[in-house]
């Protein structure tokens, strides 16, 4: 997961893994500050732009980066607190707005998802994981202990077959 | 519910539902100072066992999406989020 301490280090990761930072260094150090004080309060990097339950299993969705940050860049330009952005609005071709919070939408969603029966896909031999932070795939036993492309942490992971 | 109040000029009864940790929610308050709003505010992630679920059922009223920051103008109109023009135009 991202190194929150220090603002070069975590910018560096990020632009590692593709992903570009808010230009407004002020802004960015300040939501920095706020993820470890977060991480200080609930011992998990809960958004700080958002409500933490103290209960990590109900805010694993939440913990920076959130589950929803992919498809707020894809949507908004830019992921619910800005911390993330992209390219587009980095070059100015889109402009920089509040966006609204999808995460609601998202939880009443996902409990009514059905799942897929394997038995339609043929037997599988192992169980497929999906890295809900950045949509890696494996079929493994268990999911691995850091995701290898976003090192999300394996409680990220979801069987989805 | 417990909230803490910021002289103004008197532009109806506002009420800020806003995070501690939250840079949109910094902005607001900065942009409520700048056009002289008298408001009160509260730190949602700073309460909690009774006072969070009153706070909470109280936000979700106004905004079921229970996003922050959410300002609340005389019990009827709703701003949620950062909108910065919408925010002017209601106060100025």
């Amino acid at each position: 997961m991202g190194n929150f301490d220090f603002y070069e280090d975590f910018k560096k990761d990020a632009e590692k893994n593709g992903y570009f930072l808010n230009e407004d260094i002020e802004f960015v150090k300040a939501l920095l500050e706020s993820i470890k004080v977060n991480i200080d309060r609930y011992g998990y990097a809960n958004c700080p732009c958002r409500l933490a339950s103290g209960d990590k299993k109900k805010d694993l969705d939440m913990i920076c980066p959130c589950n929803y940050r992919d498809m707020d860049l894809s949507d908004y330009g830019a992921c619910f607190c800005a911390l993330y952005v992209s390219e587009d609005v980095l070059n100015g071709k889109i402009k920089l707005n509040s966006i609204p919070d999808r995460r609601m939408e998202e939880l009443a969603k996902n409990k009514k998802e059905v799942p897929i029966n394997s038995n339609e896909l043929g037997k599988l031999k192992v169980p497929i994981w999906n890295c809900k932070v950045c949509g890696y795939l494996c079929g493994k036993e268990k999911p691995p202990l850091k995701c290898p492309i976003c090192k999300a942490d394996s409680d990220r992971f979801e069987q989805i077959l | 519910m417990n909230l803490d109040h910021v002289n103004g000029s008197d532009k109806g009864n506002v009420v800020l539902f806003a995070l501690s940790t939250c840079q949109w929610c910094r902005k607001t308050r900065a942009l409520l100072d700048e056009l002289d709003v008298a408001y009160d505010f509260t730190y949602v992630d700073l309460t909690s066992g009774e006072e969070r679920d009153e706070v909470v059922k109280e936000l979700t009223k106004w905004n079921p999406q229970l996003s922050f920051p959410t300002i609340v103008i005389n019990n009827t109109k709703v701003i949620t989020g950062f909108k910065e023009d919408e925010i002017r135009e209601t106060f100025s």
